[in-house]
């Protein structure tokens, strides 16, 4: 282990680390902290400029209820689930079919279509910007969360099948190999054999791109306006606008908007650093 | 392959069971590639084509040759952008060493450790917009905790975003916290897998501190390294969200880079010039295939030695 194990130092040493460790969390975490205090105060603090003191009250705590009763709060959170859910069945499904395609089969073209996912999942978003408003607005789906969900799901599917054919190449072959001399159907290998060990690809794929989508601004402010199919990032946005300077509500309403995606790594977050650090290393 | 039992095969022998093994990837990868295709890959090369035209997005296109790109030539503000995503690019990599510094500290075994782990990851979970708002409170001039801070030694309070001179510095500053987390994360799980015998024979040897870190460790955290490189380049140059929350642009467009300028030039109150939008996109596009063709080299050679 790299550095030296703390235990086989000095007394001392050890403990300076157990209690530096909380000053440095503290530190680095210190803006979020800075923001859920501002969330808890009532108004009079920010009138009375008692910006960093304890809040005055434990009226602060209605900010959070007035976020969700008396905003649009409650429906941005509604619309980002059914863009995120969506978008994350759609692409984990299309990228288990092509990641099964191009890990297992060896055929002509196979390099190519997958660096075609690889290269496209680069791509800068500006590129595409244009010309997909565009589709969308020709399709009639500009302004809804179908139009942003098929565009999510297209986009990530390069990510995702990159992620999913490197998971496949890395199953052992053999059990292929056995499943083809039984006389099992190749779709049969598909459904039965192979996606049932991709159940950790799955997993982890979905928390990712849970948090992509969840968390994806440009997009939002692109191809949908107004509270009816904006997801919470732009939202939020609007919020500013409503609640210019009324930074309580404001700090309630963000931390609001980033606790879904905070939550999921907290249930999965095995999952979701396998996912991160699997993405791209074989 | 032809261990299956004639008269097995025959008895089975429709047209799809004889030609599932070819037949089955085209089928599964069809929805895929065309999805993608239509919204990926084409958009790519309509925007190219688009930056000839000059278009307001609802009447008539004209074409005006390469005028875009002339004009571009011209356009102080596209410079800013270009110098802007330039400093990004440099100071975004500063994630890497910060991440590799903060995970070096948090790589030991002691009580509590795993949920410190995942409490230094916070930031990356959370949307680049909610990070904007809560840097721009940060860096408030009247009640912000940066100014607070320096006020408590002794410093007069400054303005970062209001500031042309230090904008920019203060929304990397902003991206680069997410990002060391990152970072942070892929040297941590790097790691895990360093081989402890190496690190033995490089005690027995007498290494130790520094000298072990760049000539035993760093070399095994070669891919976490690579991997750290590439999400963050492409993170630099993809830098939207932090700007267009944090300060939109100024002051005086000096915070602008190529995503956000082309966003404004394209679809805001700028006026929608969609032709000249496309080309500052096109530009960006070509500096990011720069490093996408350097990853998809780097993946062929692998894949060959595989």
């Amino acid at each position: 282990m790299f550095p030296t194990p703390v235990e086989k130092k000095s007394r001392a040493y050890a403990l300076s680390y157990q209690g530096l460790l909380p000053i440095a969390l503290l530190m680095w975490l210190a803006p979020l902290l800075a923001v859920a205090l501002f969330s808890i105060k009532p108004d009079v603090d920010f009138a009375q400029a008692n910006y960093w003191g304890l809040p005055s009250s434990t009226d602060g705590l209605g900010n959070y209820w007035k976020v969700f009763t008396a905003s649009d709060m409650p429906r941005y959170l509604f619309n980002s689930v059914f863009i995120t859910v969506p978008t994350v069945i759609g692409a984990v499904a299309l990228s288990c079919m092509t990641g099964f395609a191009l890990g297992i089969y060896r055929f002509k073209g196979n390099m190519w279509v997958f660096f075609m996912f690889v290269a496209g999942n680069f791509v800068p978003f500006q590129i595409l910007m244009v010309p997909v408003r565009e589709l969308t607005l020709d399709m009639g789906l500009y302004d809804t969360k179908t139009g942003l969900v098929l565009f999510h799901i297209a986009f990530q599917t390069g990510f995702c099948t990159l992620f999913m054919r490197n998971f496949i190449r890395a199953l052992p072959k053999e059990l292929i190999e056995a499943a083809r001399v039984e006389g099992v159907t190749e779709l049969q290998i598909f459904w039965h054999v192979v996606l049932p060990l991709m159940k950790p690809a799955i997993a982890a794929l979905s928390v990712l791109i849970f948090t992509f989508i969840w968390n994806d601004y440009f997009w939002a402010v692109v191809l949908t306006q107004g509270p009816d199919s904006q997801p919470v990032t732009a939202g939020i946005t609007s919020f500013n606008a409503q609640y210019r300077a009324a930074y309580n509500m404001m700090s309630a309403g963000s931390l609001v908007a980033a606790l879904p995606p905070v939550a999921m790594f907290f249930a999965m977050q095995r999952h979701f650093i396998a996912g991160l650090t699997l993405g791209a290393v074989k | 392959m032809t261990s299956v039992p004639a008269d097995y095969a025959t008895a089975k022998s429709g047209w799809w069971h004889r030609n599932q093994q070819s037949m089955t990837p085209l089928l599964l990868l069809l929805p895929g590639v065309l999805f993608f295709l239509f919204y990926v890959i084409f958009p790519i090369f309509q925007s190219f084509n688009l930056s000839f035209y000059e278009w307001d997005g609802l009447g008539e296109r004209t074409f005006v040759g390469f005028y875009n790109y002339e004009e571009l030539y011209w356009d102080d503000a596209f410079y800013v952008s270009l110098r802007n995503n330039l400093i990004w690019l440099l100071l975004y990599l500063l994630a890497i060493p910060a991440g590799l510094f903060i995970a070096l500290f948090l790589n030991q075994t002691v009580v509590g450790i795993r949920l410190y782990k995942s409490l230094f990851f916070f930031p990356f979970v959370i949307s680049q917009v909610v990070v904007g708002l809560v840097f721009s409170w940060f860096y408030d001039p009247t009640f912000g905790l940066l100014n607070e801070m320096l006020g408590f030694f002794g410093f007069d309070p400054i303005n970062v975003l209001g500031d042309e001179r230090y904008v920019t510095y203060g929304i990397i500053a902003a991206g680069l916290w997410p990002q060391t987390a990152y970072c942070m994360i892929l040297y941590l799980t790097g790691l895990n897998a360093v081989d402890p015998e190496q690190i033995e024979a490089g005690r027995l040897d007498g290494a130790k501190g520094g000298k072990m870190l760049w000539y035993i460790i760093l070399p095994q955290l070669r891919p976490a390294t690579f991997i750290a490189f590439v999400v963050t380049i492409i993170g630099a140059l993809r830098s939207f969200d932090l700007i267009s929350v944090m300060t939109n642009g100024g002051p005086f467009g000096e915070s602008r880079v190529l995503a956000f300028y082309m966003f404004e030039v394209a679809l805001s109150e700028y006026g929608f010039r969609m032709g000249y939008g496309a080309a500052i996109a096109v530009v960006l596009f070509l500096i990011m295939l720069v490093y996408i063709s350097f990853f998809l080299w780097k993946m062929a050679r692998d894949e060959r030695g595989a």
